[in-house]
């Protein structure tokens, strides 16, 4: 079959500065495909030239079989656009904006009263949608939004950052229509995030972004497997020493500090617990809490980029309060 | 086919934005309410006698002026607001829609136009109320002449608002771009009593043959004594300006991300 999207060495420069370095990307019809990397790793200026937003520095892209530059406006036509920031107009009303959505996308007449109605039952809009877009939440201007993007019935949607400032509840609802959507009208997703769980969740491949450049690209579980085993996770109050002398007793290889924790990946990870409070105990090194859980994606960003991927929040994504939150979900 | 329905879908959005803000077109009314009645009444009773045609009072003089003021700083304000759309991320919505630029830009601007143009028509209005001499043959015709000085007018705006971010400079706007082009239309005094550079300088200003046609048209015959260019030059000035600004504007949409 042919791919949806295919880049090659796709690359953009701001001011010498570059954004996407000599991107290689192939993504199949009818796929979730997922872009997963911290704020600044290329994500949005990825989606924005395959959009025809940003022209390419070099390199090409094909979006439905058409040349981002040379065809853009075939281009624009077979893409639905939910983007990182609102972008509906609040001095009309949910229809009318749907309406005018229709209208500049050349959706034939005949066919637009039914297309909106359905979507709005979709995003659960319809006793609101005379209403001013200035009296929605921002939840709900988002799933107009999303809604909205599909009027045209496109091949591709872009989804930049569905969910970002949304609250958890509102954000698993998002979710919820994402996959009706998809499911409704059969086309390829796009999907830029950095929310570990909403690209497990929602995508059959996800490629990992860092600094402009793809570092893996897989299936979560696949990606997942490359970490081969557990993940413990210690707290202590003297954690160089302790990363010290765990790798002097034990010979661990991935082994790291992140914040005030220090992380080793292992292949068992059970029978370790033990041993290692032992080991530290002799060494006048109080360890406050010990963990030992499954890799998720985090870790495995972790992996490839030896980094947290939202660095600027690393304290609270390895507290013990984010890890409960993981587990309810 | 698509492109004509999205250029009315542009243009409808811009009108529908425009009635239900009440109170934009309310306070639309007091500028030049403050200008003909206070302005053209207190500089009118200063200069009894000394007016160029003794047939017109200096708020008859002035009322095309007036007009014409009303177009520029409405149409100027209504360009201006697409740095709105930027912020809020409409614009996003509209440049990748498959429309061409052309379109977005006839769109807005034929938008932006048609809101000037109802705020022509209220200043209108308000002539009548205020017992100005306007025939309904005269208003009839101001409607072209109003709508093509407006063409050129928005245009400025939306070039200007293509460059800009954020609505911090909208100061400097006004006093570099409204209020000189104000000052030298001959809105408020008739150019050929003026001394020689400065009439130079207002011949350089479309705004100008857009308040000359209005005196033709409002005025009639008492104008043509008076008159910078006959009308039909006034008009054929202002459309060639209008078409420059649109191949501008089309040229400055194009570049916008």
């Amino acid at each position: 079959m042919r791919p949806i999207i295919e880049t090659n060495q796709l690359t953009k420069k701001f001011n010498g500065l570059i954004a996407v370095d000599k991107l290689d990307i192939t993504v199949e019809p009818g796929e979730n495909f997922g872009l997963l990397g911290p704020n600044g790793a290329g994500k949005t200026t990825t989606i924005n030239m395959l959009c025809t937003i940003l022209k390419p520095t070099s390199g090409t892209a094909k979006v439905n079989g058409y040349d981002v530059v040379k065809e853009a406006n075939k281009v624009r036509k077979s893409i639905g656009l939910v983007f990182q920031d609102p972008s509906i107009d609040d001095r009309l009303t949910g229809r009318e904006n749907l309406y005018m959505h229709a209208n500049l996308y050349g959706v034939p007449a005949s066919e637009q009263k039914e297309r909106i109605e359905n979507i709005l039952k979709l995003v659960e809009l319809e006793d609101r949608a005379n209403d001013l877009m200035r009296t929605y939440s921002s939840g709900m201007r988002r799933r107009l939004e999303l809604g909205r993007g599909l009027i045209h019935y496109p091949k591709v949607l872009f989804l930049d950052e569905p969910t970002v400032g949304l609250d958890p509840q509102t954000r698993a609802h998002m979710w919820k229509y994402i996959e009706e959507l998809k499911e409704a009208h059969d086309i390829t997703v796009v999907l830029t995030t950095h929310y570990m769980e909403e690209a497990e969740r929602l995508c059959n491949r996800i490629a990992i972004m860092d600094y402009g450049k793809i570092i893996a690209l897989d299936k979560p579980s696949k990606l997942k497997e490359t970490l081969e085993g557990d993940v413990i996770l210690v707290k202590a109050n003297n954690l160089e020493e302790l990363a010290k002398l765990l790798t002097a007793e034990f010979g661990f290889k991935k082994i790291r500090i992140v914040d005030d924790t220090v992380e080793i990946t292992v292949k068992q990870g059970k029978s370790l617990l033990p041993r290692i409070v032992e080991a530290t105990a002799t060494q006048n090194i109080f360890v406050e809490s010990i963990l030992l859980r499954e890799p998720n994606l985090e870790d495995v960003f972790l992996h490839y980029t030896g980094r947290g991927i939202r660095a600027d929040s690393g304290k609270e994504r390895y507290g013990l309060g984010a890890m409960k939150r993981r587990r309810i979900k | 086919m698509t492109e004509l329905k999205g250029l009315y879908t542009l243009w409808l959005r811009e009108v529908k934005r425009y009635l239900r803000n009440r109170t934009r077109i309310l306070s639309s009314f007091m500028q030049p309410f403050l200008w003909l009645v206070i302005f053209g009444v207190g500089i009118g009773s200063s200069l009894r006698g000394a007016l160029p045609t003794p047939e017109l009072t200096y708020q008859e003089l002035i009322f095309p002026g007036i007009l014409g003021q009303t177009l520029l700083f409405t149409s100027m304000f209504m360009g201006i607001s697409v740095i709105w759309d930027k912020e809020f991320g409409f614009m996003k919505e509209i440049l990748v829609s498959p429309l061409s630029r052309f379109t977005i830009f006839m769109g807005k601007m034929l938008g932006d136009s048609t809101d000037s143009l109802i705020q022509g028509l209220i200043v209108i209005a308000l002539g009548l109320v205020l017992g100005i001499n306007i025939t309904p043959i005269a208003v009839l015709l101001c409607l072209p002449v109003m709508l093509l000085t407006t063409f050129g007018l928005v245009s400025i705006g939306l070039i200007i608002a293509s460059f800009m971010d954020n609505l911090e400079s909208f100061g400097a706007i006004q006093s570099f771009i409204n209020l000189p082009l104000f000052f030298l239309s001959g809105a408020l005094f008739q150019l050929q009593s003026l001394p020689t550079w400065l009439q130079d300088i207002s011949k350089l200003n479309p705004l100008t043959y857009g308040v000359d046609a209005l005196r033709h048209v409002i005025l009639g015959a008492t104008w043509q004594p008076l008159q910078v260019q006959p009308l039909l030059i006034d008009i054929a000035i202002v459309c060639i300006f209008d078409l420059f600004m649109i191949i501008a504007g089309t040229w400055a949409f194009h570049r916008m991300k």
